[in-house]
């Protein structure tokens, strides 16, 4: 979530998500309106008052565009819609799961620049011009990315329904360490929930996805 | 099937494999094919064949329930009572219906003076909406106003089932039951909220006591676990006046399709139920369900398709739960082991529902001539109960192992080798042998003998489960003119993988590869399948799947002989080709055979037909295979005595299946079963404000389910062991694996530190008091 008052908020900052601004951003949308960043592009002077870049939006919709998976797209948004509704509604990529709603299960993990976010904890307002990634934008026209293969052939998903989220984690854990240790695969993959029990065939897959040549 | 002479006589594999394999003689119907190699001879079956829809998975793309719109789709909503005891007086629904976005709103209660205006749990459903948007449902839901005469409630077990306790139900009022759970047959007698006992017996009890000379006398409790399917259970119900469609997330297409019938009057052919993706059930979706009747009240009166989704909250309060137990048991024994009698008295409880029961392992696992049980259903102000992975058999299990466990201390024998006394299963056996090895059972100390304060233990633990068919299971092959194949069945894939197994049947009889089978299933149009419960779904779609693709085999070679001048019976399907059987170079390519198809498609519908050398038992469409499935799993535990943490670092699993289909998912579905076992064992407790009625815990983060850091070492070893009994000769695995997992650990606790734990969870809290180093939680 980008607050106007950080400066470091672009594209190649990590889009860390503090509880300080996640409880802001959630307390005004369930007033039903929301604080909108404004690119800085066109504020100048946004650093010298912080204020000057906020605008109030809402309780109707309003337009934004939003970045997904390397396709930018003009949308009506409710300020109150969450990135995880949006994806499912208006931009119909229902590979997007939500079975928790509340950041518990990580079933609706996505990338915003690159790093795994809880869709169902971000509004869609805060995505700003950052870009989303979705399962459905992993892989490379019919050519699937590797941690998508391994789990396929390691049987690394039963009902399916937390996979497109684990795989999100397990493909950006390998982006960010090419080589992990299976610690490292427990730890990128400890906030999901599956009740099918498909860990150990998880882990499995993504240090299989890993292993060949890292060039 | 096969009556009136109409069968031939067949010589199958019997046994297991590595132990022994003999011929097994069988009559089968003339019209099922020939006896199945065991796996070590074929090409596709009991291959690791990668899952069929995994390529749909991994990319987004298959379509669950909740993903499924509709042109003009409406949101469903249910208003849910916010008591657990409660008379509604009034419901007024005048705003709600002027909401500009409802089109709909329905009444589930019936406000008034009669039985039908008492809400008993907190989350029972009151009335619901329909409406443009899912907040919309949502607001109007709220603007319905409830006027509410609280009555006395009761959720504790032991609460309820005291004297003077608050009455959940007036016994007119009551669940009547029906003979499909335990303990809930019809016409037991209820007294406050105790419904029982149902009796059941063997031999002479007093005589069984006499001759023992050890009696031990244990009781032991389970708490209430939610099924937490991460899909939550949800429909899209369209009603026309041409008909009925309904997309719903569940493990029984056709039995929701007999249900919507009967419920809303239709004939079955006005009812079409699909699901294609589906994100877990465990037990939980084998009904249409309360929220299942409402969607589709709602279409019928919206004239629109209505979509229900229930959200988290929703799901651990009113989606079915595996009910909390109570059990004294008490086994007596002689001095070599065996069993002279047991008895088992048991209290649970399904909240306002039926089927608390502790299964039948005290009763069939162990050879013992005396056994007496009486079980009995408490009613509690709590969401209903349901099936879930094992029920009966899993908290049955906790007790009756852990006490096994015991005696084999006591008589100073090993666990394993009081088991090859008292179990007379050749399985079991065969299982505790790998076991033993695979996990070093010879590293096993005396309990407590590790000196610092982190623990180490091991321990062992068998399941039983019957080895369940259902006969109304259909399936149908089709063959094209370009050899292209589809299997189509109502059979739905709930994430075990009946699809792949499908094709892998189909492939292997025609000589395909996997990947070329089309699996049309989960609609039913196509012919009705066996529900995915009571781990029946492969025992009952496989053989009929072999029997149409060999029917239809024969067709096309029947079309094929006279092309190679030789009779039919001559040909074989393999590797791509039919082949004259003893001249493999002398044939044709498939897609040259299929061509000289008389018709674009040819087709064939088999039925499943009773297991050859029939059933031990069979109540209507559901029947049981002579042997029961069984299963042995050993666990390794580190208990910090310290902080009272249990680790558990390792589990071996050994499970019978009969023929194992697919290796690769079984040994998920394996994994998947211990997961939920451990977890179980350790974490889930569905808590009950006892002030409130409120559940305290509502979603995943305080309802503890096991996340991959507690994750252990799993290893998975599928029996291979053949009865002759069909043409696949292949049973189920789910449940089965997940019996035995709590009672080994349980047992390995013990091994580690010399104390047993006879409730779940076993909690660091539960750990520390019983090492006297916390206060007993009253």
């Amino acid at each position: 979530m980008s607050l106007p008052s950080d400066p470091s908020s672009n594209r190649a900052a990590a889009p860390g998500l503090s509880r300080r601004s996640f409880l802001q951003g959630s307390a005004l949308a369930t007033a039903g309106a929301a604080v909108l960043g404004v690119a800085s592009s066109m504020t100048a002077d946004a650093e010298s008052d912080p204020d000057r870049d906020l605008r109030l939006v809402g309780l109707e919709a309003v337009s934004m565009t939003l970045n997904v998976n390397g396709t930018a797209r003009i949308l009506q948004i409710e300020p109150r819609m969450t990135l995880a509704e949006t994806l499912r509604g208006p931009m119909e990529l229902t590979g997007t799961k939500i079975a928790c709603n509340r950041g518990s299960c990580s079933a609706c993990t996505v990338w915003l620049d690159g790093a795994p976010v809880c869709a169902c904890m971000m509004l869609t307002i805060d995505v700003g011009a950052r870009n989303v990634t979705t399962i459905e934008g992993l892989a490379q026209h019919d050519k699937l990315h590797p941690v998508q293969a391994a789990f396929i052939e390691h049987d690394a998903l039963q009902c399916g329904f937390c996979t497109p989220g684990m795989v999100m984690s397990c493909a950006a854990l390998l982006n960010r360490l090419p080589h992990p240790s299976a610690a490292d695969v427990h730890a990128a993959i400890s906030g999901h929930v599956c009740r099918c029990g498909t860990y150990p065939h998880v882990i499995a897959a993504t240090l299989a996805a890993a292993a060949p040549s890292d060039g | 099937m096969g009556a009136g002479g109409n069968t031939r006589t067949e010589g199958f594999p019997s046994g297991i494999v590595g132990v022994g394999l003999a011929e097994i003689e069988r009559q089968i119907p003339l019209d099922e094919p020939p006896p199945l190699a065991p796996n070590a001879a074929l090409a596709v079956i009991g291959k690791s064949i990668p899952r069929h829809n995994g390529r749909a998975k991994v990319t987004g793309a298959i379509r669950y329930t909740v993903d499924v719109t509709l042109p003009g789709m409406l949101y469903g909503r249910i208003l849910r009572a916010s008591l657990p005891h409660a008379r509604i007086r009034a419901l007024d629904i005048g705003a709600a219906l002027r909401h500009p976005e409802v089109l709909a709103v329905s009444l589930v209660v019936q406000p008034g003076d009669s039985d039908a205006a008492i809400v008993r749990y907190i989350g029972a459903p009151l009335a619901a909406v329909a409406a443009r948007s899912a907040s919309a449902a949502e607001e109007a839901a709220a603007l319905i106003h409830v006027d509410y005469e609280p009555l006395p409630f009761v959720v504790d077990l032991d609460e309820a089932r005291a004297a003077g306790a608050p009455v959940v139900y007036p016994a007119a009022a009551a669940p009547r039951g029906d003979a499909s759970g335990y303990p809930a047959p019809a016409g037991l007698p209820i007294n406050g909220n105790v419904r029982g006992p149902a009796i059941e017996g063997r031999g002479d009890m007093a005589q069984g006591w006499a001759q023992a000379d050890i009696v031990l006398d244990s009781d032991y409790r389970t708490e209430v676990q939610t099924h937490c399917c991460l899909e939550p259970h949800a429909i899209l119900a369209d009603w026309r006046p041409d008909g009925l469609t309904v997309y719903m997330s569940t493990q029984f297409t056709s039995g929701v399709r007999r249900e919507l019938a009967q419920a809303f009057g239709l004939p079955l052919n006005d009812v079409r139920v699909i699901v294609d993706g589906m994100g877990g059930g465990f037990g939980s979706k084998s009904m249409l369900g309360n929220y299942g009747r409402i969607a589709v009240g709602l279409s019928r009166q919206a004239r629109a398709p209505v979509r229900i989704v229930l959200d988290r909250a929703e799901e651990q309060v009113d989606s079915g739960n595996r009910p909390g137990t109570w059990q004294r048991l008490r086994i007596g024994a002689r001095r070599d082991g065996s069993l002279t009698a047991i008895s088992l008295s048991g209290y649970g409880t399904a909240g306002v529902g039926l089927g608390a029961g502790l299964g039948n392992m005290a009763q069939a696992l162990y050879v013992c001539p005396n056994f007496g049980a009486a079980q009995h259903d408490v009613f509690t102000n709590a969401g209903p109960g349901c099936a879930m992975r094992g029920p009966g058999n899993t908290p049955g299990a906790w007790g009756l192992e852990q006490s096994i466990d015991e005696l084999a201390e006591r008589l100073a024998l090993d666990p394993l080798a009081l088991r090859d006394r008292i179990d007379p299963s050749a399985a079991r056996r065969e299982e505790r042998r790998i076991g033993a090895e695979r996990i070093g059972w010879r590293r096993r100390q005396p309990p407590g003998a590790d000196r610092g304060p982190v623990k180490r233990g091991l321990g062992v633990a068998q399941s039983l489960w019957g080895a369940n068919v259902q006969t109304n299971s259909a399936c149908e092959v089709r063959l094209m003119r370009d050899g292209s194949l589809e299997v189509l069945s109502s059979v739905q894939d709930i994430g075990t993988g009946i699809t792949t197994v499908l094709a892998q049947v189909v492939a292997e009889v025609f000589g395909r590869p996997p990947e070329a089978i089309r699996v049309r299933i989960g609609d039913t149009e196509f012919p009705a399948g066996p529900p995915s419960h009571g781990s029946r779904t492969t025992a009952s779609i496989t053989p009929p799947a072999r029997t149409a693709a060999w029917r239809v085999l024969q067709a096309l070679l029947r079309d094929v002989a006279p092309a190679l001048n030789v009779a039919a019976a001559d040909l074989i399907a393999r590797d791509g080709r039919i082949l004259v059987r003893d001249r493999p170079d002398h044939g044709m390519r498939f897609e040259e055979a299929a061509a000289l198809l008389r018709t674009d498609r040819i087709s064939e519908v088999a039925a499943r037909s009773d297991d050859y050398g029939g059933f031990r038992h069979r109540m209507g469409d559901s029947a049981q295979a002579l042997e029961d499935l069984g299963g042995v799993q050993f666990a390794e535990v580190a208990v910090d005595t310290e902080t009272g943490v249990i680790r558990v670092e390792r589990v071996v699993a050994i499970q019978d299946c009969g023929r194992p289909m697919n290796p690769l998912q079984i040994e998920s579905q394996v994994q998947g079963g211990v997961l939920m076992g451990i977890s179980y064992a350790l974490f889930e407790n569905r808590i009950i404000d006892r002030h409130t009625g409120r559940m305290v815990n509502p979603n995943l983060e305080q309802y503890k389910v096991i996340g991959p850091r507690e994750t252990p070492a799993i290893e998975v070893i599928a029996l291979e062991n053949y009865h002759g009994q069909s043409a696949t000769d292949a049973y189920g695995i789910a449940e089965p694996a997940n019996i035995a997992t709590a009672p080994a650990i349980g047992n390995a606790v013990y091994n580690a530190i010399g104390v047993r734990l006879r409730n779940l969870p076993m909690t660091p809290a539960a750990v520390l008091a019983a090492l006297g180093k916390l206060p007993a939680r009253g």
